[in-house]
């Protein structure tokens, strides 16, 4: 019936000033000025947000889950990433 | 997990056994199963139409209520009705996200909608005749989806999941305006009195259709348990309801309109009495009182809107090219 | 009525506000909040449902606060006659089509966006009203001006309706500047700003600016004296009807 499906975009929302902006959803806009309004309307209505960033979904390359040991597994063996990894004396503080 | 080796070979059925089986280990798991994963297609097209179902009736579900934002009587009623209107917009869009996750468009779920390929919710084939008909789908209809609707938080589906979260902290002042509505019109005035029973008279059984046919009749429960896209049974959800409400009807000093209803000390539950099932299935299949009238209006603003919607991509269209300069800085 | 003099006092009791101002400022908000409510569920696209609710809540906000400057809300609202109403016939006129909806809005938003700018700058006693909403009117503003952008350079046919839109509420936006008893405003600074700014829009939209006279030839007033046009009646029949018909009753 339509012939001018609105693409989809994909919005971030940051919570407030510190955080980063993190994935909310998505919504149909026909240009990005028009999105950036929408995600205004739908995603930050309660007050949710402080700043806004929308990207059309058709921009984003994602990772396969199939490709997902090849991806990800390399990086659970290294533990000593993490703090935890390492053991400091009882006592030392700041560290 | 124990069974992604064989997800990274190329999906052939030889294959399927294992995609399965790395699905299934999933779902026991309490994981979530994720849009590009592989999944079942018994299970993508049974979450399209649940999803979708419940998209549709966030969507038609706006008209009953919609139908009092001009006669609303006081300002501040209003300003709630207006706000829980608009809330249900914008949960029928976060559910057609989630339906688009699994590879259908929006588009195409309005056109299934409009040419009556999918339902939605048989409860807003009711009419609101009275403004305590507002209070009664707050209280009733709206505690009934909420019933519904928690346990779906911890859907097997994880856009659907999350969607629902969202929906669910959103609509924790609709069951509660409702509920102060009524309350207000049962100490009002003895009309005021009266038109609130007559509304709980006449939504009370419809709600309690809500959960759907009886566990032995229901078509899509079992597996759809299985998958963890249900968490529990018609039935259950049904007397859970019921136990919450008639403590609550007793607060507002109004009365359900079952003679049968009395608590059950052995089951630790309240008896009710029989649902008029003909009802349910005649209302479904589109004798209602307002079938006709909802979808009608539906496809009427779709239609009417179609120029609206050409022109703003006519638009896009001819200024692809240019920079808003909303896009430049990332900050 | 509760509001009995021109001047009633503010909550705090400090600055005496302007009850004709009260009221023409609110009756304004309450109306134009009315109308845009009742494109719930008819909206062109699911997102603009909750774009035009936005605005609408933003108006009935207002509207809201004004009132309850000039007396009781609930009793300005809903048991004042026709001729007590103090708004605007702009936006008392019925939604049409959205092109009808958004000229409207693109008019009163900008005429509204710049006077309440100009009140909060003052220190009369609608300042720190007009300094939160010309917040959310700065937004409508924008929303009608991005669709009136779409719909003057979309297709044909949205341009054609966005041109008719225009000339037919053209001869509401005179009033617009009758200067309001108690409000502070320069009002033919207002009325030339507000000209530049529709004429850059409508411009850059591709449309022509409307030729007709921009105020009614009835030697009688308009909105501001009382006077509105038929569809107001009707409208306030809708409004007005529960509330009137259970009088006394808390709702």
């Amino acid at each position: 019936m339509s012939t001018t499906d609105w693409p989809l975009w994909e919005v971030f929302v940051r919570s407030r000033r510190g955080l980063s902006h993190t994935h909310a959803g998505s919504l149909h806009a026909p240009d990005a000025e028009l999105a950036l309004r929408n995600a205004r309307d739908l995603y930050t209505r309660r007050g949710e947000g402080v700043s806004l960033w929308v990207v059309p979904a058709a921009a984003i390359t994602a990772s396969s889950p199939d490709e997902k040991d090849p991806f990800f597994e390399p990086a659970a063996d290294k533990p000593y990433r993490h703090p935890t990894f390492y053991e400091i004396p009882e006592g030392v503080k700041h560290l | 997990m124990a069974t992604a080796a064989a997800q990274r070979t190329a999906p052939d059925t030889v294959d399927t056994a294992a995609y399965q089986h790395a699905f299934d280990a999933a779902v026991a798991a309490d994981e979530r199963i994720e849009p590009r994963d592989w999944m079942p297609d018994a299970y993508r097209a049974t979450l399209v139409r649940q999803i979708a179902q419940h998209a549709h009736s966030e969507i038609i579900g706006m008209q009953p209520e919609a139908n009092w934002i001009t006669r609303a009587p006081s300002l501040r009623r209003k300003a709630i009705l207006m706000a829980k209107v608009q809330d249900e917009a914008g949960h029928g869009l976060y559910l057609y996200s989630a339906a688009e996750t699994l590879g259908t468009s929006r588009d195409d779920l309005l056109d299934k909608l409009h040419s009556g390929r999918q339902k939605y919710s048989s409860i807003f084939n009711y009419p609101t005749l009275t403004w305590a008909d507002v209070g009664a789908i707050g209280w009733l209809v709206d505690g009934a989806a909420i019933t519904n609707q928690v346990p779906l938080c911890r859907c097997s589906y994880g856009p659907y999941a999350r969607a629902m979260v969202r929906v669910c902290k959103e609509e924790s002042f609709h069951q509660r305006q409702g509920y102060e509505l009524l309350l207000a019109l049962s100490k009002g005035t003895p009309e005021q009195h009266a038109m609130a029973q007559d509304a709980v008279d006449r939504w009370w059984w419809p709600s309690l259709m809500m959960f759907g046919p009886p566990d032995d009749e229901s078509q899509h429960s079992k597996q759809s348990m299985e998958w963890k896209i249900k968490r529990h049974s018609n039935d259950e959800l049904r007397q859970r309801f019921v136990d919450i409400c008639v403590p609550q009807a007793e607060s507002l000093g109004l009365t359900l309109p079952d003679p049968e209803l009395r608590w059950n000390e052995e089951r630790g539950h309240y008896d009710f009495g029989p649902i008029d099932w003909t009802e349910f299935w005649e209302v479904l299949k589109g004798n209602g009182p307002c079938n006709e009238q909802r979808i009608t209006q539906r496809r009427r603003a779709h239609e009417e809107g179609a120029w609206v919607r050409e022109a703003a991509a006519a638009y896009a269209a001819k200024h692809a090219g240019d920079t808003g300069g909303t896009g430049a800085t990332r900050a | 009525m509760t509001a009995t003099g021109p001047e009633a006092r503010t909550a705090t009791g400090s600055a005496p506000v302007p009850v004709t101002a009260a009221l023409a400022l609110g009756d304004d908000a309450l109306v134009l909040s009315h109308r845009l409510g009742e494109w719930a569920g008819h909206a062109p696209v699911l997102e603009e449902e909750v774009a035009l609710a936005n605005i609408a809540l933003d108006l009935l906000g207002q509207a809201r606060v004004l009132l309850s400057l000039a007396g009781d809300e609930d009793e300005l609202a809903y048991l004042r006659e026709e001729r007590a109403f103090r708004n605007l016939q702009l936006v008392e006129q019925p939604n049409g089509d959205f092109a009808h909806t958004i000229a409207r809005q693109l008019y009163f938003s900008t005429y509204q966006h710049l006077l309440f700018a100009e009140l909060a700058s003052g220190d009369g006693p609608f300042a720190p009203l007009a300094a939160k909403a010309v917040k959310e009117v700065a937004y409508h503003r924008d929303h009608a001006e991005q669709w009136t952008l779409r719909l003057g350079d979309g297709t044909e046919t949205s341009h054609e309706r966005m041109r008719r839109a225009c000339d037919a509420l053209w001869r509401f936006t005179g009033e617009m500047f009758q200067p309001v008893e108690g409000l502070d405003a320069d009002w033919a600074r207002l009325e030339q700003r507000w000209l530049e700014s529709v004429t850059d829009v409508l411009g850059r939209a591709g449309l022509p600016l409307p030729e007709g006279p921009s105020t009614g030839a009835w030697s009688a007033g308009a909105g501001r004296q009382g006077l509105h046009t038929e569809p107001f009646g009707r409208m306030l029949a809708e409004m007005q009807h529960l509330h009137r018909s259970h009088p006394g009753a808390s709702w």
